[in-house]
């Protein structure tokens, strides 16, 4: 069975060990200027990308600056 | 004369702040904040496309001005305190705008989430400005919870009513313990500039400009209003009276 987790809301198979290596798959450069990323509520300090591990079911939220009032 | 105000101690000259939505186009954008003379630059957060992210307010605005992170679009205390905490990671400022809203059609601040994200992330460290109602018992409570600013609306976002409780503005500034700031609601040059009458230390604004027909001339137009406001303001406007009170001296009349 595959295993799944959420990324910005859409369900996705669980294709990376560490949250760098996804963000790679997704064209987010380490150190990528502006781009922020919380793992089940809670933010991920990029520094801190290539140790944090992916496990099923987990909550990604990857985020930038845009435009706003 | 105070031509400069402070927020968490950050001297801040101009007293236009302005936000980046809803432009023709990006340089039609980047003129008009160049126009307003604004120092303190709104953007909001927002999950990444994953098919690739375009360039990025960061490389456009992030050397030159002060980037105010929003939490446009929450509508709970929990959502507002996290994009507050990506928004502090993603632009390494522990400012933040803090927008919780309990009506999606009226826009207007849910006033307990608000107060409660507020304690929370001034606990975390943060510069909190929460965008909140014209009513200073609100007010107070947040700046009493160590808000840096507060930031009652002057009408609905995006509407252009302009300030529609002047006397409830006016009251707030006079009580505030920390700068007040209008969000919201402006329309035209004439509501900056009232604002600043009303004792605001200064105005967000971002539909008036961007939706103006044309928003370069609108910016410089806003920015002139801000400045008249204040310097009005500083130089004591005559008491209001009901009756007329002639300006030409009244000896040396003819046929008298």
């Amino acid at each position: 069975m595959t295993q799944h987790i959420q990324v910005n809301g859409k369900p996705e198979s669980l294709a990376a060990s560490t949250l760098d290596a996804l963000l790679r798959t997704k064209g987010v450069a380490p150190g990528a200027k502006g781009v922020a990323v919380a793992l089940n509520g809670q933010v991920v300090p990029a520094g801190r990308w290539p140790e944090t591990t992916l496990s099923p079911g987990d909550e990604l939220e990857i985020v930038r600056p845009f435009s706003g009032g | 004369m105070s031509d400069h105000f402070e927020i968490a101690g950050r001297r801040l000259n101009s007293r236009l702040f302005i936000g980046t939505a809803g432009y023709p186009n990006r340089q039609v954008m980047l003129d008009a904040i160049t126009a307003s003379g604004a120092e303190v630059v709104t953007v909001s957060i927002r999950r990444i496309s994953l098919e690739g992210y375009a360039e990025s307010m960061v490389d456009m605005l992030g050397s030159d001005y002060v980037l105010l992170p929003n939490t446009a679009g929450c509508s709970t205390a929990r959502e507002a305190v996290l994009t507050a905490r990506l928004a502090r990671e993603a632009l390494q400022t522990n400012w933040i705008k803090l927008e919780v809203i309990g009506d999606r059609e009226t826009l207007h601040p849910d006033v307990i989430e608000l107060l409660k994200a507020t304690e929370e992330l001034v606990a975390d460290g943060f510069t909190v400005l929460p965008y909140c109602n014209d009513d200073p018992v609100s007010c107070r409570k947040l700046a009493d919870a160590g808000a840096a600013a507060v930031m009652p609306l002057g009408s609905p976002i995006g509407s252009g009513m302009g300030i529609a409780n002047p006397h409830a503005i006016e009251l707030i500034c006079s009580r505030s313990s920390v700068p007040v700031i209008l969000d919201a609601g402006i329309g035209t040059a004439s509501d900056a500039t009232l604002a600043l009458e009303l004792g605001c230390s200064a105005v967000l604004l971002n539909t008036a400009v961007a939706k103006a027909r044309d928003p370069r001339r609108m910016a410089a137009a806003m920015r002139a209003a801000v400045e008249a406001g204040l310097a009005a303001r500083e130089a004591g406007r005559i008491p209001k009276r009901t009756y007329a009170e002639p300006s030409s001296p009244q000896l040396g009349l003819i046929g008298t």
